[in-house]
């Protein structure tokens, strides 16, 4: 017997999508606080408005992040959920996980939590929701011991960095996606657990322009796999798709006729550099004009693949549009090769984060710093070299701040000759 | 050993970071790791990714709502156990997958997941996939509406176009209940969004004490929030003209929440993209500035996301995410096909303004 009733919850559990609210209930015959859980949502619900109050700081010690206070506003009503807090675990790389493991920390979650989570977080970690305040050292516990791993980030720190599922299962990949996301996160472990930032800073990695974790959207360190030399093409499977033996786009576009496949028409014409071409049996590429797009490959995958020279693309300053204005990550660097520990991308981290911890104010991300002091500060302060890739077009206004040292003479001038040679 | 609570640092274990994602990965894919060669949708939610060695490993796609319970997470492991050798992975979007090295194994695996209904297979290829979101009223104190209920509404209806593949190019559906955006929609082909329209109260007798009060006038992006004695409190003020209501002085400030049933709204935006295929990442754009609020199933915006979704497949070219049917045909001509009435709300006049205007007199009469 449910112990609230919920009539408008009640109309979420129809419908073919999954229903929360079903998997919730279910939950909660085993774990009674899901229903107090239940008639807290039930009220908002009612009410329109949440009914969760205003975070309260907690966590494990040595820790600055990786647990989020949450307690209810309405805790006589609800006290299963009068403290509720929220355990950030770092995912595992591309998402892959043993059912041992994984059971392990959902048996350790139905003990010690609400049994409740996201699968997973949106910035990557797996999110345990709504445990008390005394669990909090034994889960900490548990998971550094019995399950060898760690507790993601919050606040201002760097966050758990995230990865696409990379060359484990995606033959576009063109770096090591889950190898450079594990390598940062065990880098910069203490910059992830102690908040010393002056706000989020995130490092996402994808492994090709597709860019399925969005990174060049989300992350203020974007690191997107791409290519330096030619594209790789099958002549005989590019034969194949021209007389429909194969499968546009790996078949994504099966539910409906859209007629022969065109080669022309949905490959060289939507080319956007214009550097392909097909003379009705070779299909060639301009590969120094190709700006690496991906869709030639998406729509051709088994006839055209990434070269061989591969890298990465560093980009920066991505973010939501809290609070300066939405912006997407921008070139700074436009190829680095990923080799070893990642060392070339390290520095380039280092050197952005040192120059925002220094001039950063608080809560302002590194794209806003970039807003707000220019490219040519954060170049000056990295040491990167300007190049053309870093922008769309050069600027429109000549209003450049010259520095005196790059001035023949400097700036300091006679004022009394001056006014000799033009008098006032 | 177990923690000691009179010890806390006895044996303790810190900065191990997350376990190495080569412990977890079926063999198959260890074995192909980098040697993929290509992959094919074989129906919707199904992928064959073929490696170099020959091998081939078949791929089921189930959506989820990310919000999942042990139990069923659970009963998704216990499909893994029987079929996948024990593993399982999720997808960025929030999808489970479940992979067999052999295609016999393949329609065992479908089977077993058809038995429960809250593991729909689907998302692959050019559909709809799961939608990114956020808490929402389950667990975040900042929301203006909820997030796994509208997502649910929403999916409800489009669930034809998880399970099929006959839009012309993948859409992706993300939302986020406030304008923290935790779910990212900045980027979306289409987003929901929830929005405050009331400006913050100020709870004058307990401000002081309870937030740093420059720090409450600093968080505030338009100069709204100015310093102020309220009956002897020291306290601050906020000009509610100035106020677009961002709510960055709640999440600096207790004392100056936004939240309000009848203020709150939903918003519409759309034409936004992530990958760079054809054309550049895009922002998405605010098309509806504000729909009620209408729990429990939200039919307002139900109906405005499926609209937009209906007129984009019905015309727009083969491989055209919505963001770039929108920019070949027009935005004049994108209010008029949807039938959204233009808005002077939907002009923008805040810091990036003047890169939406039109500088040129090419544009269409609608």
């Amino acid at each position: 017997m449910a112990k609230f009733k919920t009539p408008f919850l009640d109309e979420l559990e129809k419908g073919p999508w999954p229903s929360f609210v079903t998997d919730i209930k279910r939950q909660a015959k085993t774990k009674p606080e899901l229903e107090d859980l239940l008639g807290q949502v039930e009220l908002s619900y009612k009410d329109k408005e949440t009914h969760w109050k205003h975070g309260g700081i907690v966590g494990v010690f040595g820790y600055g992040g990786g647990v989020i206070g949450r307690y209810s506003d309405m805790p006589k009503e609800f006290p299963g959920v009068a403290h509720f807090h929220t355990v950030r675990v770092n995912q595992t790389g591309g998402f892959y996980y043993s059912t041992e493991y994984l059971g392990k920390i959902m048996d350790m979650w139905e003990r010690r939590g609400s049994g409740l989570t996201n699968m997973h977080g949106s910035t990557g970690d797996m999110v345990l929701l709504g445990t008390t305040t005394d669990q909090l050292e034994e889960i900490f516990w548990e998971l550094t011991h019995d399950m060898q791993t760690d507790l993601g980030g919050s606040g201002g720190n760097l966050r758990t960095p995230s990865c696409c599922l990379g060359m484990s299962r995606c033959e576009y990949s063109c770096i090591d996606a889950q190898a450079i996301c594990q390598e940062m996160t065990m880098h910069y472990q203490d910059e992830l657990h102690r908040p010393a930032f002056p706000y989020k800073f995130k490092i996402k990695v994808s492994g090709c322009a597709n860019d399925c974790v969005a990174a060049i959207a989300r992350s203020d360190c974007a690191i997107i796999g791409t290519w330096k030399d030619n594209i790789r093409i099958d002549k005989s499977a590019v034969a194949a798709y021209v007389n429909g033996e194969l499968k546009s786009n790996a078949g994504a576009h099966a539910g409906r006729d859209w007629g022969k496949f065109d080669i022309v028409k949905e490959v060289v014409n939507l080319c956007p550099t214009g550097c392909m071409s097909y003379d009705g049996k070779e299909l060639t590429i301009d590969d120094k004009e190709c700006t690496r797009c991906m869709h030639c490959i998406n729509t051709m995958p088994r006839a055209l693949r990434p070269g061989v020279d591969k890298g990465a693309t560093l980009l920066c300053g991505a973010k939501a549009p809290i609070l300066e204005g939405q912006r997407l990550a921008t070139v700074i660097v436009p190829f680095v090769k990923t080799e070893g520990t990642f060392e070339e991308i390290k520095e380039v981290i280092n050197k952005l984060l040192d120059w925002w911890m220094e001039h950063g104010k608080n809560r302002e991300r590194i794209g806003e710093l970039i807003g707000r002091m220019g490219m040519r500060e954060m170049l000056k302060a990295t040491g990167l070299p300007p190049v053309p890739q870093m922008v769309k077009e050069p600027r429109s206004n000549p209003y450049i701040f010259w520095e005196e040292s790059e001035v023949p003479g400097g700036w300091t001038r006679d004022l009394a000759a001056f006014r000799k040679k033009h008098p006032l | 050993m177990a923690y000691d609570p009179k010890n806390p640092m006895k044996d303790r274990i810190t900065d191990i970071g997350p376990r190495h994602y080569k412990e977890f990965m079926p063999p198959v894919i260890k074995k192909n790791f980098g040697k993929w060669l290509y992959h094919e949708i074989l129906e919707p939610g199904v992928l064959m990714h073929k490696a170099e060695s020959g091998d081939e490993v078949y791929t089921v796609r189930i959506g989820a709502s990310r919000l999942m319970s042990v139990e069923l997470i659970r009963d998704a492991m216990k499909i893994a156990d029987k079929h996948c050798g024990g593993y399982i992975r999720w997808t960025t979007r929030n999808n489970m997958e479940l992979m067999v090295d052999d295609k016999s194994k393949l329609q065992p695996l479908i089977d077993d997941i058809k038995k429960n209904p809250m593991f729909p297979i689907g998302g692959t290829g050019a559909g709809v996939t799961s939608i990114i979101h956020t808490q929402g009223w389950v667990h975040c104190h900042t929301p203006a509406i909820d997030a796994s209920g509208i997502v649910k509404s929403v999916m409800d209806e489009l669930f034809e176009y998880f399970q099929s593949m006959k839009l012309p190019a993948q859409v992706r559906v993300a939302m986020a209940c406030c304008l923290n955006m935790c779910g990212a929609v900045h980027c979306s082909d289409i987003a929901i969004l929830g929005f405050h329209r009331k400006p913050p109260f100020v709870q004058h007798e307990v401000i002081s004490k309870i937030c740093e009060l420059p720090l409450a006038i600093a968080a505030c992006p338009t100069g709204a929030i100015k310093p102020a004695t309220v009956d002897g409190h020291k306290s601050v003020s906020v000009n509610g003209e100035r106020c677009m209501f961002c709510g960055n002085c709640y999440t600096m400030c207790p004392a100056m929440p936004l939240m309000d049933a009848e203020g709150d709204c939903v918003v519409i935006m759309m034409g936004g993209k992530i990958s760079n295929r054809i054309s550049a990442p895009k922002f998405s754009k605010v098309v509806i500035p504000a729909l009620p609020s209408n729990p429990p199933r939200w039919p307002e915006v139900v109906a405005a996301v499926k609209n937009i979704l209906e007129v984009y497949a019905k015309n727009a070219n083969k491989y055209e995410r919505i963001g770039e049917w929108a920019e070949r045909i027009g935005w004049e001509r994108v209010f008029e096909k949807c039938n959204i009435p233009f808005n002077v709300k939907t002009i923008d006049d805040y810091t990036l303004a003047y890169n939406t205007l039109r500088t040129t007199t090419q544009f269409k009469f609608t």
